[in-house]
């Protein structure tokens, strides 16, 4: 039975279309995978089997009727940031205890609508601020990988840690994710796992708890890019719910893979060859230049010449549009209440209980930024340099470039309570430093495992491809998996 | 720039968090390592730079000004701490 959980989504589809296998016996066997692992892994916050077995009964029902979905049968773990009709949905906060939506995110409707299941919610950085999953509530997810002949616990990243942990430990086919500053590719690449952010608007952000709007975008972690893909495509769409939400035709990402790669020109960014890099990821970057270019693509130098200016631009304008969004957290209308003297002490009490060490900080920041006086010198100058990332990216695809090649982290996954992290938030925000462009040009991107480091860790490539062109990234990324095979972890757990 | 004591509680204020002495206190320090990192930006030639509005250029889709949605004030209230009579209950605003 435990096997089944070693299918990938294109593995289970055929076998559930050929009737080898039935909705309910895969997602029996997820079930009995979280029940054995959760308690060490902690990936998932709060598991649905009853609904899941409920969902799954419908979708043998489906397939043997001929009526089944894109995703039919397909078990998934969503992130806790996604509203789930009366399923816990707190961002992984104290400040929404006991949050129970009456409603549904469009992207999770989206995947119940083509036959998914869903297994439950899965653990994140507390409102998706945090790149190592130890700020969520329900403490920190442990990494499903170590270093070869160590037995520290590491990070599976963040924010999406327990999404990137459930599918590298197989506790779910499939997950959500959400990226605002590099959440879904840097602990994709943590974990071995596949991470795409897709362009601002194209999924729609309807449901999702917002944490800065301008920059947040849902997209899948999975096993491969094929899974990824086939995602990807249930999870799109144009929704009324969301004005930024784009009205463009959703290809089938999954042509796109197989697709030759010959004469396609790869960008290489000189400004990403940062000071103090580890020479594995310098080793990473240069094969997964020689993968393209065994496959006939074109390799070309670029420049993106406010690189640095990026990850500081990012900490203006994310935590203003933060203090914004999070102001709704009053006690008032859901979660948590802390009673005081008057309504203003209720406010104080009650988001001072709530929120955690590093929603506090990043509220304060966007609070400051955007006070009287400063509002100028920070947020103004910060959505300036917005534009001028922007335009580098532009440049770039102007003359001629199809996609960007760049390592996805800095590092691989480190420690759990690493001190030097713990004590200097701005060095946990360098995790960042190759993701977050993406976010500020709202670009998609997607991290692909491409091979380990000395230490026996998956190190990840990021591919940055122009406006709504996933397909080129679908293509590409592919090309680098058939070269470096894919990764999964030794079970320990 | 850089931020003092009575500069995080007056934000903290701002902000709506109750901050203890203690807290205040190690902010100051985390809230200028910050500030001091952002601060770079200040050495970036942005003459005649739009600031940014919108990542992908588009209009606003506009919906046709109808009611779509309503008549659910049990849903509304469901998930207050507090409430009456489809009413969010808070402490008492004016004496």
């Amino acid at each position: 039975m435990t096997q089944l959980t070693s299918l990938t989504i294109a593995e289970a589809r055929e076998k559930l279309t050929s009737k080898a296998i039935t909705a309910v016996e895969l997602t029996e066997a997820y079930i009995g995978a979280i029940e054995a692992a959760n308690a060490t892994i902690n990936a998932y916050i709060t598991v649905t089997p009853d609904k899941a077995r409920a969902m799954a009964k419908a979708s043998d029902e489906r397939i043997a009727s001929g009526k089944a979905g894109a995703l039919e049968g397909i078990p998934l773990g969503i992130k806790d940031l996604f509203a789930t009709e009366g399923v816990h949905t707190q961002a992984c906060s104290h400040i929404l205890d006991g949050f129970k939506p009456k409603y549904e995110s469009t992207v999770t409707q989206n995947l119940w609508d083509d036959g998914a299941v869903m297994l439950g919610k899965l653990n994140m950085d507390e409102f998706a601020m945090g790149s190592s999953n130890e700020t969520s509530y329900y403490g920190p997810v442990i990494n499903p990988w170590k270093a070869e002949g160590s037995n520290q616990q590491l990070v599976p990243g963040g924010s999406s840690g327990g999404s990137a942990a459930a599918v590298a430990a197989h506790l779910c086919a499939g997950a959500t994710a959400t990226d605002t500053g590099g959440s879904i590719r840097q602990p994709a690449a943590f974990t071995g796992t596949v991470g795409i952010k897709p362009t601002y608007g194209r999924c729609s952000r309807w449901g999702t708890v917002a944490f800065a709007s301008s920059l947040d975008q849902a997209g899948p972690i999975a096993r491969d890019v094929r899974d990824a893909a086939i995602l990807l495509k249930s999870m799109a769409s144009v929704d009324a719910k969301d004005t930024t939400s784009v009205d463009l035709p959703i290809p089938d990402y999954e042509a796109a893979l197989g697709q030759s790669v010959k004469g396609m020109k790869i960008g290489i960014p000189k400004e990403y060859r940062v000071e103090g890099m580890p020479e594995d990821i310098e080793k990473l970057w240069q094969k997964g230049i020689a993968y393209l270019k065994d496959a006939g693509a074109e390799i070309v130098d670029i420049t993106l010449p406010h690189t640095k200016y990026a990850l500081p631009a990012y900490y203006i304008v994310a935590p203003a549009e933060a203090s914004s969004n999070l102001a709704r957290y009053d006690g008032v209308r859901y979660g948590l209440r802390v009673d005081g003297k008057d309504i203003a002490d209720m406010y104080e009490k009650t988001r001072a209980a709530g929120f955690g060490t590093e929603v506090k900080r990043r509220i304060m920041i966007g609070t400051y930024v955007l006070s009287a006086g400063y509002y100028d010198a920070y947020y103004l100058q910060a959505q300036k340099v917005r534009t001028l990332i922007k335009r580098d990216f532009e440049l770039a695809f102007h003359a001629g470039v199809d996609a960007i090649l760049t390592p996805a982290t800095p590092s691989s996954a480190f420690g759990i309570a690493d001190e030097n992290l713990a004590n200097d938030p701005v060095a946990m925000y360098l995790n960042d430093i190759f993701t977050v462009t993406v976010n500020m040009a709202g670009l998609p991107g997607i991290a692909v495992p491409a091979g380990l480091d000395a230490k026996g860790l998956p190190l990840g490539l990021q591919l940055i491809g122009k406006p709504f062109e996933e397909e080129t990234l679908f293509r590409t990324a592919h090309v680098i998996e058939q070269a470096a095979g894919k990764f999964t972890p030794a079970k320990w757990w | 720039m850089s931020v003092d004591l009575a500069t995080v509680k007056r934000v903290a204020r701002l902000a709506r968090i109750a901050v203890s002495e203690e807290e205040a206190n190690r902010m100051v320090g985390e809230l200028n390592g910050i500030i001091d990192f952002v601060e770079q930006l200040s050495e970036v030639d942005v003459t005649g730079v739009e600031p940014m509005t919108s990542v992908t250029p588009m209009d606003m889709r506009k919906r046709t000004d109808a009611v779509t949605d309503g008549d659910k004030a049990d849903d509304i209230v469901a998930n207050a701490p507090e409430t009456d009579r489809n009413f969010f209950l808070v402490p008492k605003v004016v004496e």
